[in-house]
């Protein structure tokens, strides 16, 4: 498994690509290391139930089996201060799983989390607890991330008053206070209930409540998928308008391309567990390598083009449980070949800009 | 005429607090092979619409009186349980967005199909399960004499929503109700099975009428489309003209609140505010305070918009409910335009 | 935009509101239910006040006046409203006092259980693994003994060791012991599968993202979305723990006849069934009868309007 090079100035690379000036706050940035950098990171989930459940018996023997979810294969990715890094797949790529053990809600099955040069994925709760204040993660459903027993006031004052446990009543007020109107929510809405809202100013309280204690890295899992469309700009733009007051850092996790080349400084593309593609946003949409985001390209619909022209892919995704030897996507790629079968590809960095896992690609048989 | 007139439907949910108005004053039509899409948000109405097309409104909704549904020369409205059964899956098949509200988990594909068959044809079972071989070849699934046999939880999501797709081809209906079919899907498999649904609509002369939110997907299958806004039709017409040149402020906001519309990492086009909720709808243009055309220049709603009704005025082809379309005032989306926060 | 105005609707407002209320207010047998309830344990809380006469009173009671008949039978005193039992003490005294210690030992002992159910409940379901397989084994084990077998087994060996005297002292405190510890398991089942279905809400994420503690997001956070399961069993297990107390007590393993409960009146009265005095038995049993029946109603009424999917007992 390679590693990323820690490419620091995406933007200077793409300097004429429209993406790039809007993240001014990009260029500030020395090349320093990366805020956060994941390394071979593996997450297995057990099928198999507790221990009594695993024993079977076979040939004449009693012996212990277990079925693997293999969500997460081998995942390296390093995030930038400032950027949006965007996580896109289709349902059961891991993406998802990445966001939950980067902010420590799974254990990783193997493999290392660094946030701003040190290791935090074997901390303890304790130990945590400082850096649980500078992340902080904003969830799909807006419905259920709310406390549907607690008043907007105590759901914002509370990691509030967790993190700053010497302000008193009045600080906190005005912490809560600021942040609800930073996203654009009446303060004095403070004593109704999460249901009392519609789903897009319950979505603004969930970001309030992850911007209530000043964090510099922000993980969004697909925080507008659950959204109405004229409800999805407004949470995108407050999103953009967040990142620009507090210079956050985001990893976003999305399916939703469209919303990916809106938002994102970089793009990395999962399949099953594994990275097949990072490239800065507007490199990626515009010469896309991978066979997989080829296909993913195409299939978004349009309004443009009346008819689809999107390139065909053979078959559905394989089950996590049984992974496919060598490259995962060999099985539905229409230029795999013996090696794609057989060798696990590694990321290699393009003279785009991008990083590509693909033996066809290094090789030079699929064209540009 | 057409195939399907619909005409002055409304529909009502007597609630604890009084009836609430779901569908208000919906009329459109569908001619024999052409596809229609019915777009909106969540709470427009647009799934109720479809479903009451088959009376498959659950209570306490009921379709209230006045309301015409007139299939092929028969209107449905008032006809008995019994007679809807007749059309209902025969003329008119419906797609729901979960498989798995129209698939039977303990029975296999096959024992599905063929039950269905038997219910509405009478024919033996050989042929039956010919008939269904034939549906599931159609809607191009892989090894389709080994799928009459499984069950549904064997197959994957997609694989599931090509059986439907099958199921709903089975009785070689003349329109096909799709609500939401791809949206649980992911976007490879969403792109296959709406090119599917497509071409079989396109081959097998079968009507189409498409619920969804997804403008990309409504512009690249129909070729009509409904633009709904909390129970009513606010704009329809050619889904080309429509995308291109939408006239109602709220689809003009929605077509351009696309991530896909504006230049990356520019501010997004948004539509202030949420829609209301049916209870509470506002007096006159239900869109009136998320409007940027319903204020005057010191700040207070027009009294048009505020007051009244706009009625859907036009050509039969290119209808639009706004007054200020009404009375040809300019109504262009003005990227300046104030975006005000209301609460 | 729920509503125009920004100041939150008041505790009245929300009641008015709220669908408990409204189905309460549309369900007759849900009113009538909690109106005879309350008018028990109202009557049963202010026996000091209201009864007659007083049974724990040696005093005052009058040997010669025994087994007369409730007032609607010929051969009754007018002091003796529902008449005397076999020792000449005043059954509606008697009753009322009686309602009291079953009411008691019913709430105690639900107020235990639950006490022991919900944090063993919230445990297993929260921390999973190895606690939860252990928990739930425990609870397994616990209920393949019936209650009343250990209810008989330890109050056997309870009079045994201390003698009947020390019994008789603690037998309150003993009977809510008993029933509360062999009834946790049903509060640790329902409680641990609403946590498992809360705990894979995205609000609790938020919170563990946040940094808070396991005991807080525990008890503030998943807790409080549990409440539902937690009345609905409550209330049927009052229900139980009442019948528990009942069967014990005729079973003479319950309460002593000095402080007669219920079940240790309809004890009591069952020798002199025979031989006409069927008040004795009757009565309190048509008491215990109907307050289970309340109660039981009542938990019904809150089960159909709360979450009946969250409800496996």
């Amino acid at each position: 498994m390679s590693v990323m090079s820690a490419t620091a100035s995406v933007g200077t690379q793409s300097a004429e690509n429209k993406a790039a000036e809007n993240k001014a706050a990009e260029n500030k940035i020395p090349a320093t290391a990366p805020l956060l950098s994941i390394r071979g990171l593996e997450k297995h989930f057990s099928l198999s139930g507790d221990v009594l459940e695993q024993l079977k018996f076979k040939g004449g023997r009693v012996v212990r089996e277990q079925k693997f979810v293999h969500a997460i294969n081998g995942v390296d990715l390093d995030i930038q201060r400032g950027e949006a890094l965007c996580v896109v797949g289709e349902s059961g790529c891991g993406k998802s799983t990445v966001a939950r053990v980067v902010m420590g809600l799974l254990n990783p099955t193997a493999g290392e989390i660094h946030y701003d040069g040190e290791r935090i994925d074997q901390l303890g709760a304790k130990a945590l607890l400082p850096w649980r204040q500078r992340m902080q993660m904003i969830f799909q459903n807006p419905y259920a991330s709310l406390n549907p027993r607690m008043t907007i006031q105590q759901t914002l004052e509370e990691p509030i008053r967790l993190h700053h446990p010497t302000w008193d009543y009045r600080q906190v007020k005005d912490k809560v206070s600021e942040v609800m109107t930073s996203v654009g929510i009446a303060p004095d809405w403070g004593a109704r209930f999460g249901h009392e809202f519609s789903g897009g100013q319950r979505q603004r309280i969930a970001i309030a409540r992850a911007l209530a204690v000043d964090p510099e890295f922000i993980v969004a899992d697909e925080p507008i998928s659950a959204l109405d469309v004229s409800i999805q700009a407004q949470v995108l733009n407050l999103l953009m308008d967040a990142q620009q007051a507090h210079n956050l850092t985001y990893l976003f996790i999305t399916h939703d391309l469209a919303v990916v080349e809106h938002f994102g400084t970089r793009v990395a593309v999962m399949y099953l567990g594994r990275v097949c593609e990072v490239a800065p946003t507007a490199t990626l949409f515009a010469e896309p390598l991978h066979p997989y985001t080829r296909a993913l390209m195409s299939a978004i619909p349009r309004l443009e083009d009346e008819r689809p022209q999107h390139l065909r892919l053979e078959g559905e995704v394989p089950t996590p449980i049984h992974l496919p030897s060598g490259c995962v996507f060999h099985g539905r790629c229409p230029h795999a070949e013996r090696r794609c079968r057989e060798e696990i590809p590694r990321l290699i960095a393009t003279d785009n800009g991008a990083m590509v896992a693909c033996h066809g690609i290094e090789e030079g048989r699929i064209p540009l | 005429m057409a195939l399907l007139d619909v005409n002055h439907l409304d529909v009502r949910f007597a609630l604890r607090r009084g009836d609430v108005q779901a569908l208000r004053d919906v009329c459109f039509s569908l001619d024999k092979g052409e596809r229609l899409g019915i777009v909106g948000e969540s709470g427009a109405g647009k799934s109720v619409a479809a479903f009451s097309l088959l009376n498959l409104i659950a209570k306490p909704g009921y379709i209230a009186n006045g309301s015409h549904i007139v299939f092929d020369g028969e209107e449905l409205v008032g006809l008995s349980d019994r007679a809807l059964r007749r059309i209902r899956g025969h003329r008119m098949s419906m797609i729901f967005q979960d498989p798995m509200m129209t698939l039977n988990p303990v029975l296999s594909i096959g024992e599905q199909m063929i039950e269905c068959l038997k219910a509405h044809r009478r024919i033996s079972k050989r042929e039956a399960r010919k008939v269904a071989l034939e549906k599931l070849q159609l809607a191009q699934i892989p090894a389709p004499e080994a799928r009459l046999d499984q069950y549904p939880h064997e197959l994957s999501g997609g694989m599931r929503q090509r059986v439907i797709i099958a199921i709903a081809l089975l009785l070689d209906p003349d329109i096909i109700i799709a609500d939401e079919p791809t949206t649980a899907l992911d976007v490879t498999i969403q792109a296959e099975v709406m090119a599917l649904l497509l071409d079989l609509c396109e081959k097998q002369d079968v009507g189409l009428i498409l619920i969804t939110h997804d403008l990309g997907v409504v512009s690249q299958v129909t070729e009509r489309m409904l633009v709904m806004y909390a129970g009513r039709v606010i704009e329809q017409g050619p889904t080309r003209e429509i995308i291109n040149n939408p006239l109602h402020p709220y689809t003009q906001g929605l077509i351009q609140a696309l991530p896909q519309m504006a230049t990356p990492g520019s501010r997004l086009n948004q539509i202030p505010g949420s829609m209301p909720s049916l209870d509470k709808l506002p007096s006159g243009c239900a869109f009136h305070p998320r409007c940027p055309f319903a204020t005057l220049d010191d700040g207070r709603p027009r009294p048009g918009c505020r007051d009244q009704v706009p009625p859907l005025t036009g050509a039969d082809a290119r209808q639009v409910s706004c007054h200020m379309v009404a009375e040809n005032k300019p109504v262009q989306a003005d990227q300046s335009a104030p975006a005000k926060e209301a609460h | 935009m729920s509503s125009a105005t920004s100041s939150p609707p008041s505790i009245r407002e929300r009641l008015n509101d709220s669908w408990l209320w409204y189905s309460f207010k549309r369900d007759p047998v849900a009113q009538l239910s909690l109106l005879v309830f309350i008018f028990m344990v109202a009557a049963a809380f202010l026996a000091p006040w209201i009864s007659p006469a007083d049974p724990y009173d040696l005093a005052q009671i009058d040997i010669m006046a025994s087994e007369l008949p409730p007032f609607w039978v010929d051969g009754s005193e007018p002091d003796y409203l529902l008449g005397t039992d076999s020792q000449g003490r005043d059954m509606l005294s008697t009753i009322l006092y009686g309602t009291r210690v079953s009411l008691i030992i019913g709430f105690g002992a639900v107020a235990l259980q639950a006490a022991l159910g919900v944090c063993f409940g919230l445990l297993a379901g929260y921390k999973g693994g190895k606690i939860d397989a252990f928990l739930m084994r425990l609870a397994d084990i616990q209920l393949s003994f019936s209650t009343l077998m250990v209810a008989i087994i330890v109050g056997a060996l309870f009079k045994a060791v201390f003698g009947g005297v020390t019994y008789n002292t603690y037998a309150v405190p003993l009977l809510v012991l008993i029933i509360g510890l062999a009834e946790w398991p049903q509060y640790a089942r329902t409680v641990r599968a609403s946590v498992l279905a809360e705990r894979g809400k995205e609000y609790v994420d938020a919170a563990r993202v946040m940094g808070l503690s396991s005991v807080r997001i525990m008890f503030r956070h998943i807790l409080p979305n549990t409440l539902s399961p937690i009345f609905v069993i409550s209330t049927v297990q009052v229900a139980n723990a009442i019948i528990s107390e009942a069967a014990l007590s005729f079973l003479g393993l319950g309460m002593p006849e000095t402080q007669p409960s219920l079940g240790s009146l309809i004890k009591s009265g069952f020798d002199y069934l025979q031989s006409g005095s069927w008040w004795i038995t009757l009565v309190p049993g048509l008491v215990l009868v109907i307050l289970v029946l309340v109660i039981n109603l009542l938990g019904d009424w809150l089960r159909d309007v709360l979450n009946p999917r969250l409800y496996k007992g």
